[in-house]
């Protein structure tokens, strides 16, 4: 019976003492605040001005109140071809519902005129930026293409995939998610 | 930190590759180590096989429960590797009903069943904090001291190698059991060695979580201590309940 007793004080004091380490650590280490130049799960998405395929400059925080779909991709890359098509439906079926789909072209690493035959044959109805001196993308570090970031109405990056075709399904269960107003 | 690594035309997760190795090392362990504990090595294996296909599969179910219409509208995304697409809440419950069900089929005895599967999940928790080095998460506040290391536009700490080293800990403590050593109690009890783990890894979750930076809270608290701590107690009170058991039988 004696390893008992000793076990059952041993449990009283182990859970106490955590309990007194979560009550001191919540009072005396608060959380950060989620900020950061570079872009990561959690963190405020970076903010960046770029110019449209129409020649407008357009930026970022523009759309803070609206969940945004930030694509990352090249003409080149066949992954990222491959799911405008889909990105192009969750836009239709998800803009006057919150969420704005924005494509960012890696154009330091694409040819212009590959970028504006492509998005004119298919079909492509929401933003497409420029990214020219490849900045947007090294804040963004697209390791790969297609990189795709989720950002909520708040401006919190949620989710960050790289690669592709992402499924339709994923995309849109986020947006539909993200119109629900859930993060 | 590397997230991506990049072989040919290629992106391989990091994460996910350390994973998938640490899930294939723990499991040829477990089966090598399975007799330690009186279970049949084969059915050992076979019910972590059959755990992680309905763990993965309840998984992506509960995730297409959840949004219905948009699988309606891709039937076939249901079929995709993605991972981002599983709900973990519905992943465990699946394969802890799945595995249940075997063990009792398989006419697996329950606690000590659950020692030799200590190994795996031992070996996994590893894995699972070396995943966390590669991609960067569960990071941690930002510090001044001089293990910090520089990750997100800020000196941090090394919360994901506090987690490696937790866990380094926990499989050691649990893969030793010495003589006159405290813990060795523990390993007198069937079962007492997974509930050895489930402690140290409560405590651990305690202990790291008080230094992560992207904690969620639950008004001043912070959400994973109270969930690590509510399982501490549970722990505690269990191996307590079956120590008691044991004490009568032998005395």
């Amino acid at each position: 019976m004696n390893s008992f007793a000793t076990f059952r004080r041993f449990a009283i004091l182990v859970a106490l003492l955590a309990a007194l380490w979560i009550g001191l650590s919540s009072y005396l280490i608060p959380g950060s605040t989620q900020q950061s130049a570079i872009a990561h799960r959690g963190f405020l998405a970076p903010d960046f001005a770029l110019k449209s395929l129409d020649g407008e400059t357009v930026r970022l925080s523009e759309f803070r109140g609206k969940a945004i779909i930030l694509n990352f991709w090249a003409s080149w890359c066949p992954p990222c071809r491959e799911e405008m098509p889909a990105l192009q439906r969750v836009s239709q079926a998800y803009q006057s519902r919150g969420v704005e789909v924005i494509a960012v072209n890696v154009t330091s690493e694409d040819v212009l005129s590959s970028v504006q035959e492509f998005i004119q044959s298919s079909g492509v109805t929401f933003t497409v930026l420029l990214d020219e001196q490849g900045e947007v993308q090294s804040v963004y570090r697209t390791s790969g293409l297609p990189t795709t970031v989720f950002i909520d109405q708040e401006g919190i990056i949620r989710d960050w995939i790289v690669g592709g075709p992402l499924p339709e399904a994923l995309l849109l269960a986020q947006a539909e998610k993200f119109s629900q107003g859930e993060p | 930190m590397l997230p991506v690594i990049h072989i040919g035309p290629f992106a391989v997760q990091t994460p996910g590759l350390i994973l998938l190795l640490g899930v294939w090392f723990a499991m040829d362990v477990t089966e090598k180590h399975a007799l330690r504990f009186q279970v049949d090595p084969a059915k050992v294996y076979r019910l972590i096989v059959i755990g992680l296909i309905s763990g993965v599969l309840g998984a992506r179910i509960g995730y297409a429960l959840q949004f219905p219409q948009a699988f309606l509208s891709s039937p076939l995304s249901f079929l995709s590797l993605t991972p981002q697409m599983l709900s973990v809440e519905a992943g465990i419950l699946a394969a802890l009903l799945v595995s249940l069900i075997y063990l009792q089929r398989a006419g697996l005895p329950f606690w000590q069943t659950l020692d030799a599967l200590t190994t795996f999940f031992s070996i996994l928790a590893v894995a699972i904090g070396l995943s966390h080095v590669a991609s960067g998460e569960k990071f941690g506040i930002p510090t001044t001291l001089a293990w910090g290391v520089d990750l997100w536009g800020a000196r941090r700490h090394p919360t994901q190698i506090y987690e490696v080293v937790v866990s380094l800990a926990i499989l050691l403590a649990v893969w030793i059991p010495r003589k006159n050593f405290k813990a060795s109690l523990f390993f007198e009890v069937p079962g007492g060695r997974f509930l050895l783990f489930v402690i140290l890894t409560a405590i651990g979750q305690i202990i790291v979580e008080t230094f992560r930076a992207d904690s969620l809270w639950i008004g001043p608290f912070r959400q994973a201590q109270i969930i690590a701590w509510l399982i501490l107690v549970v722990s505690l009170w269990v191996f307590g309940k079956r120590l008691r058991e044991s004490v009568r039988i032998s005395g």
